[in-house]
């Protein structure tokens, strides 16, 4: 359980609040650009440290634990693949961050590239692949990692909709359906409704708790009702 | 611990430059106050600095034009060569000078012809010519950056408009950058040394730099040294700083071979441009033509002051790097102050404090080539931290937060992530200091000795005992050598690089 006790998070003069717990499975963030759907991933991942309150996982507190020690990975819009490293190397960056692999672990990368589709791709760099393939390639390296939470910040937001759905699959089949807990930040309703079980509306300087997404949609609040225009 | 390095870096580089400047400041004979012949020489400095400036800068002002609004076939190869002139060797340029505008030269060759009196390179008038040989490609290169920011939708407004270009678009641009550009020449011409060692000299054309030189070298009055290189300092560090603030443009910039679709071209552009590359390719050519048949003929010491030089520029290039990336790293302050601290110490400036610090424990001439390899990292540190900084924080922007979350850090970081990145800036860092050390004559002529030399300062002296064909010879070794060590550190940072 990924716990925000009384956080109070602030960029400058913006302010997000957030008190919510999120279970394991897919929780989607919406709400309006600019409302703070970053600034709470941010939170999470260690680059941001709440003005007061408490992040816990599993019940510890993560205060002044470094990005690198969180069981966090995180893939962005853009730059999640170094572009001089083959895509082996890159994903292998989960297992072994000085990129110095021992043959079992070499085994592994070559197992999770071939879950997502990229069997044999291994020695190409990322700018020799197609953008869903350099998506894939991206996901490989989370799925490798054994770190319980999995934030997405619009990671697939510059792929079409079909190649995002296809990635979302695989997030649902790969990551969910093991357990982690996936944030996922989008801009597109549809994927919350299609993929996500919970939904965290932040807009208006709060994060609102998770609701469960067919309730939630079936009849929007009004904070809802102003992002979606309905 | 992990600022360790930067703050060595630091403490080196503010040796160099305020440690040195200490050094002359509680050597100079403050009391006997400057000679006549002195302020005459802080005159002089300021006064072709200006000169220069103004002629660079005026002349630039239709070269950039006619480049801006303009497409040809080879305009990008002209756009490139405009940025070679700082990685030219000065010597070399000078003695391409002297062939096109010296005594027996093509200009005076032509003179004759139609009966006109000779006219003299050497003097005033020399060191300016000089100058704006090295410093109109600068200013172009300057102004066309801001011709260019000047959105090409507005071009295409005026014109529908029927309303004058230069009077609208133009002239406001011009009186944003041309401040700028006129500082520039103006700091690189004040700290003028090689220029004014060849072509200047006597009363009515010694800069202050010729002047602490001819003080260590033919009076041994380190007295009168120091007191100048105080001078000396105060002149640059008023004027690197006023530049530097000034100015946001720099020569190195990337994307001039773009071209603005323009519908106020005039024919004289083409004389403009045709003047110009004339005026840069002849001197060179000219030093090839009678360099190339007597290349195998030269002295065999030139061959040794050769690989002198490529030493010297090795270790100044490594040197150079090694501090410019551990205080790329660190950023902040300590990589601005560093950044331009060693544009106000001019070489000569340097030099003449390390001579009064080494003196009392060696003899300075034994310690030529170290002395010139670490002054030349130092005078070459300020463009490699311009390159590097930013790249640093490019890198930094983009793969800092997924570094940080895959848990690199400290050299691991450094070897994975930052160094396999920065590859193309630092191929191009290495470049421009290789280049810069190879060509340069300036502390290397505080220091030498007979016995060890550099081929810059080998070629001086033949020029200075008028061999000038042998001078040629080794002009284009040293031309080859400095060109080629730019070309194969960029080059080397190009290859494969994946962006």
């Amino acid at each position: 359980m990924l716990t925000f006790d009384g956080v109070v998070l602030t960029q400058g003069t913006f302010r997000l609040q957030a008190d919510l717990t999120v279970a394991p499975g897919i929780t989607a963030v919406i709400g309006p650009s600019g409302g703070g759907k970053s600034t709470l991933l941010a939170a999470i991942a260690g680059f941001l440290t709440p003005v007061t309150g408490r992040i816990l996982w599993q019940g510890d507190d993560m205060a002044g634990r470094d990005p690198g020690a969180r069981p966090v990975v995180m893939l962005f819009q853009d730059h999640n693949l170094f572009p001089h490293l083959t895509v082996a190397q890159n994903v292998g960056l989960a297992l072994a961050p000085r990129l110095r692999l021992s043959a079992g672990q070499g085994a592994q990368v070559a197992t999770a590239l071939r879950d997502v589709g990229l069997a044999g791709m291994g020695d190409r760099k990322p700018g020799a692949l197609s953008g869903g393939q350099q998506g894939r390639a991206a996901l490989a390296r989370v799925l490798l990692s054994d770190r319980g939470i999995v934030l997405l910040d619009e990671a697939f937001a510059a792929l079409g909709p079909a190649l995002r759905s296809e990635m979302l699959v695989l997030v649902r089949d790969r990551l969910a359906a093991s357990g982690r807990t996936v944030l996922v930040v989008t801009h597109d309703p549809a994927d919350a409704v299609q993929f996500a079980d919970h939904v965290v509306l932040v807009a208006d300087g709060v994060a609102h708790p998770p609701q469960p997404t067919a309730a939630l949609f079936a009849d929007p609040p009004p904070a809802l009702r102003a992002y979606l225009g309905a | 611990m992990r600022q360790l390095p930067a703050w060595g870096a630091a403490a080196l580089v503010a040796a160099l430059t305020l440690g040195t400047l200490l050094a002359v400041a509680l050597r100079a004979e403050v009391g006997r106050g400057l000679s006549p012949g002195d302020w005459a020489a802080i005159r002089f400095t300021v006064l072709q600095a200006v000169a220069s400036a103004v002629l660079s800068v005026a002349l630039a002002v239709p070269v950039a034009r006619a480049l801006a609004r303009r497409s040809f076939r080879g305009r990008g190869l002209l756009v490139m060569a405009l940025g070679a002139p700082f990685i030219l060797p000065v010597i070399v340029a000078v003695l391409g000078l002297l062939a096109v505008f010296g005594r027996g030269g093509l200009v005076n060759a032509g003179l004759a012809q139609i009966g006109v009196a000779p006219v003299s390179i050497y003097g005033a008038g020399g060191v300016v010519l000089a100058h704006v040989f090295f410093n109109l490609p600068l200013a172009v290169r300057l102004l066309l950056q801001g011709w260019l920011a000047i959105p090409a939708e507005r071009f295409r407004l005026a014109a529908q408009l029927n309303a004058p270009v230069w009077r609208l678009l133009e002239v406001p641009m011009l009186a944003r950058t041309v401040p700028g550009a006129l500082l520039v020449v103006f700091l690189i011409c004040l700290t003028s040394f090689a220029v004014a060692l060849t072509l200047g000299g006597g009363p009515r054309a010694t800069t202050v730099e010729l002047a602490i030189w001819q003080a260590v070298r033919f009076d041994f009055d380190l007295g009168r040294a120091a007191l100048l290189a105080c001078v000396q300092f105060a002149l640059c560090a008023v004027a690197a700083l006023v530049a530097w603030r000034v100015t946001p443009v720099d020569g190195f910039g990337s994307g001039l071979d773009r071209v603005v679709a323009r519908w106020d071209q005039r024919p004289a552009d083409w004389l403009w441009l045709a003047g110009v590359a004339l005026f840069l390719s002849l001197p060179l050519g000219m030093v090839l033509w009678r360099g190339v048949p007597g290349l195998l003929a030269m002295p065999g010491d030139i061959w040794v002051a050769a690989g002198w030089s490529l030493g010297v520029a090795t270790g100044s290039t490594v040197l150079c790097l090694t501090l410019a990336l551990t205080l790329a790293l660190r950023g902040g302050w300590m990589a601005s102050v560093l950044g331009v601290l060693p544009l106000a110490a001019s070489a000569l400036v340097m030099g003449t404090g390390l001579f009064v610090m080494l003196r009392p424990f060696a003899n300075p001439t034994a310690l030529a080539l170290p002395v010139a390899l670490v002054v030349n990292a130092v005078t070459a540190l300020p463009f490699a931290l311009r390159v590097l900084t930013p790249a640093v924080a490019d890198i930094r922007a983009s793969y800092g937060q997924m570094a940080a979350l895959l848990g690199l850090r400290g050299a691991a970081l450094l070897r994975v992530v930052i160094l396999p990145r920065l590859r193309r800036p630092l191929g191009f860092a290495a470049g421009l200091t290789a280049a810069l050390s190879i060509g340069d004559l300036g502390v290397i002529a505080l220091f030498a000795s007979d016995t060890v030399e550099t081929l810059p300062l080998a070629m001086s002296r033949l020029m200075g005992a008028y061999r000038m064909d042998a001078a040629a010879g080794a002009g284009v070794l040293l031309l080859a050598l400095a060109m080629g060590a730019f070309w194969i550190c960029d080059r080397g940072g190009r290859m494969d690089a994946d962006v």
